[in-house]
C-alpha cells in the first residue's frame, strides 16, 4: 500500500505528531515500503484461524476491592511539566 | 394512548434509545488499588497505574466484575463466560493513557430487558442490548483559567457499566419510566447508586424521528444530561426540533448535542464533530476474562428479590392493586417498610397508610422514606389503635399528623390529648337527647321524609363530644330515636 | 587473575569465603565503568548508590549470611524504572523522568544483594536492533573487526547492557527483548543473552514497547551466570496479569546436567538462501556438538517462518502506537508548548519521538485505523497463531531447538541505517520465538572470518527455560569461547 502525503498527515494528526511539510514525503516512502513488505502476508491462509490475543493461557488472579494505593499526590505531579493545587495544568480546552 | 407527535405534515413516531453510564459500588477502582470516594482533594486518589505512568499495568477487580455481573443478572441479561477487554485509543487531558480500557466486540453482558410500568398501568418491555465495563475518566476544569484547563484524576479509572437500551422507546415518558425502573433495579442489587444529580448515573439519548413505521430516520445523540426530567425535556425538544427540520424540507444530520438545561434545548456540539477513529484493539495488558459456571450459578441463586418480583408479590399474597404495588416497590426501603406495616394487620389499610398518608407527608417533608419521621412499627402501632377501636380514622389522621410533627408514639399522643373514642353508650346517649332537644323543627322535617338530615345529627354529636364519639354508636342511636 | 574477568558465579563464591569484600568489587566495577566511557553504554552512572549497598552487602556477608547476589554489580537497561534514579527509555520525550517507583525484576535485584552500576543506553523505546536510534547517541561494540578500527554496533535493543558486560564495565546486566533485543546484542558482542518465556519475568516498571512481546532477561558472561540472574529476576508478580502464576524452578541446578538422548530440533525454514558461509558453518559446528554430547538432532518444520518479520512488524508497532500515546506532555517528561492543547501535544510529540519510533507509531496507527484492522492487524494476529501453531507442532518431535542467533556478525555504525527494512532483517532468526512467546538464549559459538563473535541459539518449550540452559551449557563447553573485545575496560 503506497501512502501519500494526504494520509501520512492524517495518520500523524490522529497520532498526535508534528509532521514538517518537509519530511512528510519522505515519511510517506518510508511508510509505504514498509507497508508494501508486511502485505506479504496477503500469501498466507488464515481461513478459519483464531486471531492469537493472549500470549498466557493460565488465568491470572484477579485484584481484591480494597483500597491499596493513592493519596501520593506529591508523587503523582511531581514530574509535571505544570501544576496549580494539586492540578495538572494544559491549555485551555475549547468545547 | 397514542405515542405519535403531530407536526403539521402529520404524525410522527420519535424512536429513543438510551445509553447509561452508571458507576459500579465498589472501594477501588476497576484496575487500581485506589480509593473511589467521592469529592477528595484533587488527585488524592489517583496511583501511579491511574495516570498512566511508564510501565504501570492494569489488575482487574474481581468485585467490579461481580457487579457488572449482578447487574445483568438483573437486567434478565445473557452473561458471556468470556468477554475482553479492549483499549478505545484517543487523546484527551483527563484520559492519562491515551485510550480508555473498555469492552468493544465481547461485552460481560449481551441482551436483555426491563419492564416498564407505565402511569397508565401498563406494562412496556424494552430490550437491553449489552451492558459492558470500562474505566471513567478523570475530570477537566475549564473555567478555573482564562486560557488554562486544570485536570483532576480522582475519577480516572473508577468502574463504570454502560448499559446500552434497544431504540424500543418511543416517548420522554417511556424514557424517563426507563430510567426510574433501571435505577431501581440498580439500587436493589447494590451495584449502583443510580443518583444522576451526583453524577454516578450519566445518560446520554439518541433520538431520531420517522413516519410510523417508516424508515429510521438519522439520530442524534444528546451526550451526558444528569437528571430524569431534563432527559425527558431534551427528548421533547429534540424530536420536536428534527420535526421542523424535516417538515421545512431540511435533513437530520447525525451529530452529538448537548442539553442546555436552563434554555431547554440542545444544541451542537462543534469541537466533537471531528470524526473519531478510536482503532479498538484487545488489550494485550489483560487476558480475557473468564466467568466459572458455579461461581455464576452461586451469584444468581443469591440475588435479591427485584421490584418486578416483589410487585407480583404484593399483588398476589396482599391483594393490592397493581397501582400500589408498583408505588410501594419503586424503592426497596418503601417496600421494606409496608411489609413492616402490613405483617399481622390489614394489608389494604396498611397499603393506603403507607402509599396515602406517609407518602403524602413525606412529600411535604421532601424526605425519603429512610428519613420518615414515623417508624414502621410506629405506624404499625396507629393502624392497631383503629382496629382495637380506640381511634377513629379522623382522629387516627390528626394523630398521625401529629406523629409527623413530634415525633411522638400514638399511644403517647392519645394519652395526653385524651383522644380516646368514646364507646360508653350512656355518654353518647345524653349528647344526642341534648342535640334533638335543640332542634325540634329539623326532628319534625326528618320525621316527616327528610332522612338527609340523619347525616347532619351525626356532625351535630361529634360536635358535642370534640370527635370523640364512636360513629357507628351515633348512628344507630340517631335512627333509634328519630324513629321512636 | 583481576575481579574484572570473574563470573557471577566465581565472584559469588569467593565473596562468601571472604577472600575479598563487595565494596572491593564495587570499586572495581566503578572504575571500569568509568573507563569505558568511550562506548557511552551508560547514560547514567551511580556509584556512590552502589558503594551504600556494597557496605550493605558486606554487614551480611561478615555475618555469614550473604543473600544470593550479594555485592553483584549490575548494569540495568534505561528501560526498566528505578526509583528516585532518572530513567528515559534513551527518548527525549522522558528527560528528566525521575520515576516514584521501583520495576518488579530490579527490586528483586537489590531485594537479593545486587547493586546498581547505573542506566545503560539503548534504542530508544527498545525500538532498534543497533542502539543506534538512542536519543543520547549510539553505544559502541567494544569489538573491532581484525585489522579495521571502525566502531561498530553492539546491537540491539539492549545494546548498552551487552557492551558494558562483553568490555567488563558490569558483571552481568539486564536487558528486555520484544524481537531479539536480548539475544542479538549478545550474539554481537560474544556474552550470553537469555530471553526467558513471555510471562516468565514481570513487566511491571518496566516501560512499555509491545505489551504481548516484551520480556526482561539476563546478560551475562557464561550460561551458568545467566541462570543465577534468572532466578532472581523471575517469579509471579500480582501486579502483571501477564505474569505467570507458576513456580520458579532452580535454574542452575539445571546447567551441567547431560543432554544425553535429547532430541534437538532443527528448523530447514531457517537455511536463509543468502544466508552467509560462516553462518551456515556455526550451525553446523553446533550440530557436531550437541550430537558428540550425545543428544540426537531432528529436522523439524516451522513454515511460517519467513511470515514472522512481517507480523511482527505490523503487531509490535501496532501496540507500541498505543502504548506510547501516554507521552503527551501532560504528566511528566518533555513539553512543547503550544497556543492549544493539540499544538501542545503535536509539538511535544513531534519533537519527543526519534525518527524510528516515529515511524513505528505511524505505521501502528495505519494498522489500527478504520477500515485497515482487519487487513494487517488481524491478520497478523491469525499469522501469530499459526506461527505458535508451528511450534507447538514441531515440539511435539524434539525437546529443544538449535538455531543462530542472527543473520550476520555485528555492522559498522553508519551501515544499514538508510533501509528500516535491512535493519529490520537482523531478527528474523529471533522474533518468531518472542511471537510463541517461547525461552531462547544466545551463547557465544565462534568468530566470524574478521574475528567478530557469533552467537547460537537455543530454543525451548514454554516455562522450560532448564532444557535451553542445559543445552546452552553443553554449546558453552564445547565451544571454548575465550576470545576477548579490542576494548576491555581496566585492562592495561
Ligand atoms: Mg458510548
Ligand atoms: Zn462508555
Amino acid at each position: 500500500m503506497a501512502l501519500d502525503k494526504a494520509t501520512v498527515a492524517r495518520i500523524a494528526a490522529l497520532a498526535r505528531i508534528k509532521v514538517p511539510d518537509a519530511e512528510l514525503d519522505a515519511l510517506a516512502g518510508d511508510l509505504s515500503k514498509i507497508l508494501t513488505w508486511v502485505e506479504q502476508l496477503d500469501a498466507v491462509d488464515v481461513a478459519g484461524v483464531e486471531p492469537m490475543t493472549a500470549v498466557t493461557h493460565a488465568r491470572p488472579p484477579l485484584r481484591d476491592d480494597k483500597v491499596t494505593d493513592g493519596g501520593i499526590r506529591d508523587k503523582i505531579l511531581a514530574n509535571a511539566p505544570e501544576t496549580t493545587n494539586g492540578f495538572f495544568v494544559v491549555p485551555k480546552v475549547v468545547e | 394512548m397514542s405515542n405519535l407527535v403531530k407536526g403539521h405534515t402529520g404524525e410522527w413516531e420519535v424512536v429513543i434509545g438510551l445509553e447509561v453510564h452508571a458507576q459500579v459500588i465498589s472501594k477501588a477502582k476497576l484496575f487500581s488499588g485506589a480509593a473511589t470516594d467521592f469529592g477528595a482533594e484533587p488527585n488524592t486518589q489517583v496511583s501511579t497505574v491511574d495516570a498512566a505512568f511508564p510501565g504501570m499495568l492494569p489488575v482487574l477487580n474481581r468485585f467490579c466484575v461481580e457487579q457488572a455481573v449482578k447487574t445483568g443478572l438483573g437486567l434478565d441479561a445473557q452473561i458471556n463466560l468470556q468477554s475482553v477487554f479492549d483499549r478505545k485509543n484517543y487523546f484527551y487531558p483527563d484520559l492519562p493513557a491515551g485510550y480508555q480500557i473498555s469492552q468493544f466486540s465481547r461485552p460481560i453482558v449481551g441482551k436483555g430487558k426491563v419492564v416498564l410500568d407505565m402511569p397508565d398501568g401498563t406494562a412496556r418491555e424494552v430490550g437491553i442490548t449489552r451492558l459492558h465495563l470500562e474505566q471513567d475518566a478523570g475530570k477537566s476544569l475549564h473555567d478555573q483559567h482564562p486560557s488554562k484547563t486544570y485536570v483532576d484524576l480522582n475519577r480516572a479509572g473508577v468502574a463504570l457499566m454502560e448499559i446500552v437500551s434497544e431504540p424500543d422507546l418511543r416517548t420522554a415518558e417511556e424514557a424517563g419510566a426507563y430510567l426510574r425502573k433501571l435505577r431501581a433495579i440498580l439500587r436493589y442489587l447494590g451495584t449502583c447508586d443510580a443518583n444522576m444529580e451526583e453524577g454516578n448515573m450519566r445518560c446520554d439519548c439518541n433520538v431520531s424521528v420517522r413516519k410510523p413505521g417508516g424508515a429510521l430516520g438519522t439520530r442524534c445523540e444528546i451526550k451526558n444530561v444528569n437528571s430524569i426530567r431534563f432527559v425527558m425535556q431534551a427528548i421533547d425538544y429534540e424530536a420536536r426540533r428534527q420535526i421542523g427540520v424535516i417538515e421545512d424540507g431540511g435533513k437530520v444530520v447525525q451529530e452529538t448535542r448537548l442539553f442546555d438545561s436552563g434554555k431547554g434545548v440542545t444544541r451542537s456540539m462543534r469541537s466533537k464533530e471531528e470524526s473519531h477513529d478510536y482503532r479498538y484493539f484487545p488489550d494485550p495488558d489483560l487476558l480475557p476474562v473468564t466467568l466459572d459456571p458455579a461461581w455464576l450459578a452461586k451469584l444468581k441463586a443469591d440475588l435479591p428479590e427485584l421490584p418486578d418480583a416483589k410487585k407480583a408479590r404484593f399483588m398476589r399474597d396482599y391483594k393490592l392493586s397493581a397501582y400500589d404495588s408498583g408505588l410501594l416497590v419503586g424503592e426497596r426501603e418503601s417496600a421494606a417498610f409496608f411489609e413492616t406495616v402490613a405483617k399481622g394487620r390489614d394489608p389494604k389499610l396498611a397499603s393506603n397508610w403507607v402509599t396515602v398518608e406517609l407518602f403524602g407527608a413525606l412529600n411535604k417533608l421532601g424526605k425519603t422514606i429512610a428519613e420518615s419521621p414515623v417508624s414502621a412499627s410506629g405506624l404499625g402501632d396507629l393502624i392497631d389503635l383503629i382496629a382495637d377501636g380506640t381511634l377513629s380514622g379522623r382522629l387516627a389522621k390528626d394523630v398521625f399528623a401529629e406523629m409527623i410533627a413530634s415525633g411522638k408514639t400514638a399511644r403517647a399522643i392519645v394519652a395526653e390529648k385524651g383522644l380516646k373514642q368514646v364507646t360508653d353508650a350512656g355518654e353518647i346517649e345524653t349528647a344526642t337527647d341534648a342535640v334533638l332537644a335543640k332542634e325540634p323543627d329539623k326532628v319534625a322535617d326528618y320525621r316527616g321524609g327528610k332522612e338527609k338530615l340523619l347525616a347532619y345529627f351525626v356532625g351535630q354529636v361529634m360536635k358535642a363530644t370534640q370527635g370523640k364519639a364512636n360513629p357507628a354508636l351515633v348512628n344507630e342511636l340517631l335512627k333509634k330515636k328519630l324513629a321512636g | 587473575m583481576s575481579l574484572i574477568g570473574l563470573t557471577i558465579g566465581q565472584a559469588r563464591d569467593r565473596l562468601v569465603r571472604k577472600e575479598f569484600t563487595a565494596r572491593e568489587l564495587a570499586t572495581t566495577y566503578i572504575k571500569a565503568m568509568e573507563a569505558a566511557r568511550p562506548l557511552k553504554a551508560y547514560l547514567v552512572e551511580t556509584p556512590d548508590r552502589a558503594l551504600a549497598a556494597a557496605a550493605q552487602s558486606d554487614a551480611r556477608l561478615q555475618k555469614g549470611d550473604g543473600l544470593p547476589l550479594d555485592g553483584i554489580p549490575v548494569a540495568i537497561k534505561d528501560l526498566f524504572c528505578t526509583e528516585g534514579v532518572e530513567t528515559t527509555a534513551a527518548s527525549k520525550i522522558l528527560a528528566g523522568f525521575v520515576p516514584p517507583y521501583e520495576s518488579t525484576v530490579t527490586a528483586n535485584l537489590w531485594r537479593n544483594g545486587a547493586l546498581m552500576l547505573g542506566k545503560v543506553n539503548l534504542d530508544e523505546f527498545a525500538m532498534g536492533s543497533a542502539t543506534i536510534t538512542s536519543a543520547r547517541g549510539p553505544t559502541e561494540n567494544p569489538w573491532r573487526r581484525r585489522g579495521d578500527n571502525r566502531p561498530l554496533v553492539p546491537g540491539g535493543s539492549s545494546g548498552g547492557s551487552a557492551a558494558a558486560v562483553a568490555a567488563r564495565a558490569a558483571l552481568t546486566a539486564t536487558g528486555t527483548d520484544t524481537g531479539g533485543s536480548i539475544r542479538q546484542p549478545a550474539s554481537f558482542c560474544g556474552i550470553v543473552g537469555l530471553k526467558p518465556t513471555y510471562g516468565r519475568c514481570s513487566r511491571w516498571g518496566i516501560v512499555a514497547f509491545a505489551s504481548s512481546l516484551d520480556q526482561a532477561g539476563p546478560m551475562t558472561r557464561d550460561v551458568r551466570d545467566a541462570a543465577i540472574m534468572l532466578q532472581v529476576m523471575a517469579g509471579h508478580d500480582p501486579k502483571d496479569a501477564t505474569s505467570a502464576p507458576v513456580p520458579v524452578p532452580n535454574f542452575e541446578a539445571a546447567v551441567g546436567q547431560s543432554i544425553k538422548g535429547m532430541r534437538i530440533g532443527i528448523p530447514k525454514e531457517y537455511r536463509l538462501d543468502g544466508m552467509p558461509k560462516e553462518i551456515e558453518a556455526l550451525w553446523q559446528r553446533g550440530i557436531e556438538w550437541v550430537k558428540a554430547a550425545g543428544a540426537t538432532t531432528v529436522d523439524i518444520s516451522l513454515k511460517m517462518t519467513q511470515y514472522a518479520l512481517a507480523t511482527y512488524y505490523i503487531i509490535a508497532p501496532a501496540e507500541a502506537s498505543s502504548n506510547l500515546a501516554r507521552y503527551d506532555g501532560v504528566r511528566f517528561g518533555l513539553r512543547v508548548p503550544g497556543e492549544t492543547l493539540e499544538a501542545m501535544y503535536e509539538n511535544t510529540r513531534g519533537q519527543g519521538f526519534g525518527a524510528e519510533v516515529r515511524r513505528r507509531v505511524l505505521i501502528g496507527t495505519y494498522v489500527l485505523s478504520a477500515g485497515y484492522y482487519d487487513a494487517y492487524y488481524l491478520k497478523a494476529q491469525k499469522v501469530r497463531a499459526l506461527i505458535a501453531r508451528d511450534f507447538d507442532e514441531a515440539f511435539k518431535s524434539c525437546d529443544a531447538m538449535l538455531t543462530p542467533t542472527a543473520p550476520s556478525a555485528a555492522f559498522a555504525i553508519g551501515e544499514k541505517m538508510d533501509d528500516p527494512i535491512a535493519m529490520y532483517l537482523n531478527d528474523v532468526f529471533t522474533v518468531p520465538v518472542n511471537l510463541a512467546g517461547l525461552p531462547g538464549i544466545s551463547v557465544p559459538a565462534g568468530l566470524s572470518a574478521d574475528g567478530l563473535p557469533l552467537g547460537l541459539q537455543v530454543i525451548g518449550k514454554a516455562f522450560d527455560e532448564e532444557t535451553v540452559l542445559r543445552v546452552a551449557a553443553v554449546l558453552e563447553d564445547a565451544a571454548k569461547f575465550d576470545a576477548v573485545p579490542a576494548f576491555v575496560a581496566g585492562a592495561a
